[in-house]
């Protein structure tokens, strides 16, 4: 795919700026729906399109503002994942930081076609260069008749601000996220019932990933049968492919949904950096199963992903080479669920600080004979038994790691530590990601 | 009203319940931690987890409301694994200090452990996180972190019932604490039902801590008399000895919870000021009486002023914090035994203390009895100025703290004015001290009774003790004073009494001892 849609800014230079955003064509969307659409239309059209959502979960984004009750007369909200903090993950950070009027727009068509008149960006603390970004442009958006009362001569009307949260990884859970809007502790909601019915102030609510949102323009200006066209049927369109770890060209690459993942790395990314040997791949963001070198000619779309036992995730694909020590790569991603865990849930709050615990006995010494099988054990308790799926973030690696990779993990225990580090320092690069 | 199955039992009940209240029905528990019937749900602690055909995952059964056609399981394999490793969760950080915490015996981690979970820990002691013990957090909590197994219902409770909010969770994953928000104290007139909510040892009562394993005591239902809401409660004592009052569940009246006022109120029943045996007048000094002779002394006493001066001469004043047994009995000897007038007394502190949720400014448990069973009553203030001025010369006082209502000055003229008076009640004090004749009754914690609530609901109390030393159940001494004058038999209990009462007054006809049960009734309406 030679064109950048959600990639623009590389091609087009300040498209940060509203002048430029708007001389290549932007808000043009905005307007064509506002003025010559009905609401229920632009949703059919997302509908058509077969967009699915991009945080992770791929639900089908037309479907899920289909869930909004038709009677409350309650007021609506949209609220927009600007949470992007899976490890390996960052190409939400990209359209924020290089092309926030297409975020905007996208946000100002899923709004108008779901009638709320109340946008939030929830945005990731630690963005705070995105967040300045974002405020300027909402800023100049509402000086030009972007935003605000009576959009382009309609009656419509929609306001959109920008929280910043305070640096935790659960406020990306959807109803964590709207705790946290809310003012509270981000403590995942237990469901039902769903945002869609009590969401944020117990009113209804959609909340869309940005990348998501950012794909609407296109979908309005070029038509639901473009987008369909691109990558596989089920789940078509342009899509953003983070890449990271031992690589030659780590970064972000908007490719079709359906891209090789042996194309994505030795292609786009490449190929593994140094000439070393692959080992191992994180197709989706740290918390899903981890391929072996051997399974990466698969499509990278939900269905084909899934299919061979992983999930396509937030695409944020981590490249791990013949070096690396699996037992050290899967106690940094216990650490991180560790720290992140809420505390909400008593497995995941349990579960994930017995997990650290345990790889740091295999990799630093000190292990007892069963803690292999115990690390396993703990997993498989702490999966699917909570509110949120951060426990299940928490366990699928560790499942996965000792199904692909246990013999590491035995050898860890039989030599009392971690082969690599035993009479010798860590290998520099390794050492850094602690 | 859908019917759903459960563990092979099918059940049919209202819609909106959810699965642990069904299970309930069928006699099913469903173990729990965070899910409490009188807070929302949170559906954090993941012990109910249950399995429902057709759900790709286990469910929480407190989250999940009851649907036609359900199929429940709550003993599969599955179910049980969940349990067992839920609990395993709980218990790696959990201090396991049973031996020296107070909650031990009504401790749900214990029993859950020894129901559902019986494994040896796989988890290294010394990895366990530690936290802040003994935080003494308000004038009647202790806060242990430890033991805590964050259910959040007492950050629940303070939001959702007090609306006071002092308590939150802090930090994150097993870091999680429940402490105080900054500056704040657990001062709410509330707060020891964090105690009794709280499942696990994190939460005490600094008043009970330390004071007896509670193993060893027996409970006894009852109401509780601080004010006229008449908050159901348990009173838990052991060996005669009253240690604590819990909240008892009562939809009607005060759901799940009681004030602070009223909890420790049981410190008032026992030790300092009983009155223990009778006593009489003896110049300045007391001296003790057998039942006997106190009784025909007072028979004596009263009937001499009768015949000397008319039953104008005599006068009884009954208060509001007398059963409705003894009301009506005491009535029926001041008016029909001895033809004497009869004056009430419901009487609370100007500055009393309440609220719109369960404080009654009423300080009397029954000043709703009081009112049904006596009608036509003398009018205080001029029963006691024609005492002062001696029209009447004999007066008896049955729990009628005349000292606290009408103060000194007043009381001490009666002194000076009355031949003779006789009090009825349970403790020593200035309104005793005017006394010429002292007869010690029990409390209503040692006597059979009922009283009537702020709303008109006949709720009874029982005899959890005995009434100490000599002293005497009141519906009993009264039954035999007034067999002393009219010698009618004495009934064998509280329950003829009531039996006679509800005979007598229309708006109790429909009433018994059975039909009140442990939650009450209320009084017939327009009575």
């Amino acid at each position: 795919m030679s064109e950048k849609i959600l990639l623009r800014h590389e091609d087009v230079p300040n498209l940060r700026r509203l002048d430029v955003y708007e001389a290549d064509g932007g808000y043009r969307a905005a307007r064509q729906a506002l003025t010559t659409m009905e609401p229920a239309a632009l949703t059919e059209v997302v509908k058509a399109s077969g967009l699915r959502g991009r945080g992770g979960a791929g639900f089908p984004t037309g479907v899920k503002w289909g869930f909004l009750p038709k009677d409350n007369p309650k007021p609506r909200y949209l609220c927009v994942n600007a949470d992007e903090s899976e490890p390996g993950t960052f190409k939400d950070r990209q359209i924020i930081e290089f092309n926030p009027h297409l975020l905007i727009e996208g946000t100002l068509l899923s709004a108008f076609a779901i009638q709320c008149h109340t946008a939030y960006i929830y945005i990731r603390g630690e963005f705070a260069f995105g967040t300045k970004v974002l405020e300027e442009a909402i800023a100049e958006a509402y000086a030009k008749g972007h935003l605000g009362r009576g959009i382009y001569g309609t009656n419509y009307h929609l306001d959109m601000y920008v929280h910043r949260g305070a640096g935790a990884y659960i406020c990306g859970e959807e109803t964590g996220l709207i705790e946290s809007l809310e003012g509270k502790r981000a403590y995942p909601r237990v469901k039902p019932p769903f945002p869609a019915t009590h969401g944020v102030f117990g009113c209804p609510t959609i909340v869309n990933n940005v990348e998501t949102l950012a794909c609407l323009p296109a979908i309005v200006t070029r038509g639901a049968e473009w987008f369909k066209g691109i990558g596989p049927e089920k789940s078509p369109g342009p899509k953003m492919y983070c890449v990271s770890g031992h690589v030659e060209r780590p970064g972000v690459f908007e490719l079709p949904m359906g891209t090789s993942l042996r194309e994505l790395i030795e292609v786009h990314a490449g190929g593994v950096k140094n000439g070393k040997r692959l080992k191992a791949v994180i197709p989706g963001g740290s918390s899903v199963p981890v391929l072996r070198a051997d399974e990466i000619d698969i499509a990278m779309d939900f269905e084909s992903v899934a299919k061979a036992g992983s999930l396509l995730g937030s695409c944020g694909v981590i490249v791990m080479d013949e070096d690396t020590c699996m037992v050290r790569a899967l106690r940094i991603i216990a650490k991180f669920y560790h720290h992140e865990s809420c505390g909400q849930c008593t497995p995941c709050r349990e579960g994930t600080g017995w997990l650290e615990d345990l790889l740091i006995r295999l990799e630093e010494g000190g292990a007892r004979p069963n803690d292999v099988d115990l690390l396993r054990r703990v997993a498989d308790n702490m999966m699917g038994n909570t509110v949120c799926a951060l426990a299940d973030a928490a366990a699928m690696p560790v499942q996965s790691f000792l199904n692909k990779f246990r013999a590491e993990f035995e050898e860890h225990f039989a030599r009392g530590g971690c082969p690599q580090r035993l009479g010798q320092p860590a290998p520099a690069r390794i050492a850094a990601h602690a | 009203m859908p019917t759903l199955e459960i563990d092979g039992q099918s059940v049919t009940v209202e819609d909106g319940l959810n699965l642990i209240q069904a299970a309930e029905r069928l006699g099913i528990e469903i173990p729990h931690y965070c899910y409490h019937p009188g807070l929302s749900i949170a559906g954090n602690c993941r012990m109910c987890l249950v399995e429902i055909e057709k759900a790709p995952k286990l469910q929480i059964a407190c989250n999940t409301r009851v649907a036609e056609g359900m199929v429940v399981r709550t003993q599969s394999d599955k179910v049980k694994h969940a349990r067992a490793a839920v609990l395993e969760f709980l218990l790696i950080n959990h201090p396991i200090d049973c031996p020296i915490c107070d909650q031990a015996g009504e401790c749900k981690l214990q029993d859950y452990y020894m129901d559902y979970d019986r494994q040896e820990s796989r988890f290294a002691l010394e990895d366990k996180v530690h936290k802040n013990k003994a935080r003494d957090i308000g004038p009647l909590i202790m806060l242990d972190q430890e033991r805590c197994i964050l259910c959040t219902r007492c950050t629940r409770f303070l939001e959702e019932v007090t609306g006071t909010g002092e308590l939150g969770v802090f930090q994150r994953g097993d870091h999680c604490a429940i402490d105080l928000f900054p500056d704040r104290r657990l001062t709410n007139a509330y707060s020891g039902n964090v105690a009794d909510i709280c499942p696990v040892g994190a939460l005490t009562n600094k008043d009970f801590r330390f004071r007896a394993r509670v193993w060893y005591l027996d409970h006894t239902a009852s109401v509780c008399t601080t004010c006229a809401t008449g908050c159901n409660i348990d009173i838990h004592h052991r060996r005669g000895e009253v240690l604590r009052f819990r909240p008892r569940h009562n939809a009607d009246v005060n759901q799940y919870w009681m004030c602070d006022e009223g909890r420790l109120s049981y410190k008032r029943l026992q030790g300092e000021g009983r009155l223990l045996q009778p006593v009489v007048r003896d110049g300045a000094a007391w001296a003790v009486r057998g039942w006997t002779e106190a009784r025909a002394l007072l028979r004596t006493r009263l009937s001499e002023i009768v015949a000397a001066h008319g039953a104008g001469a005599v006068a009884g004043v009954v208060s509001a914090q007398a059963t409705n047994e003894e009301i009506f009995l005491f009535g029926r000897l001041m008016r029909e035994a001895l033809g004497a007038a009869v004056a009430t007394l419901a009487w609370s502190p100007v500055d009393a203390t309440r609220d719109d949720f369960l404080i009654d400014a009423d300080k009397n448990p029954n000043s709703a009895g009081l009112r049904a069973l006596l009608t036509d009553v003398a009018d205080l203030d001029q029963v006691l100025a024609e005492a002062r001025r001696g029209a009447v010369r004999g007066l008896v006082l049955l729990r009628a703290d005349l000292h606290a209502a009408r103060g000194s000055g007043v009381l001490d003229a009666l002194g000076d004015a009355l031949e003779f008076v006789a009090v009825l009640d349970t403790h020593f004090g200035p309104t005793a001290e005017i006394g010429d004749l002292l007869l010690p009754i029990a409390t209503f914690a040692e006597t059979d009774g009922t009283f009537i609530n702020r709303a008109g609901r006949v709720q009874r109390v029982h005899e959890a003790v005995p009434p100490p030393a000599q002293s005497a159940r009141g519906w009993q001494l009264l039954s035999e004073l007034l067999g002393d004058v009219t010698g009618d038999a004495v009934p064998v209990d509280a329950s003829a009494v009531f039996t006679e009462l509800a005979a007598t007054h229309a708006a109790f006809r429909q009433l018994s001892y059975s039909r009140l049960g442990e939650l009450g009734q209320p009084l017939a309406a327009g009575a």
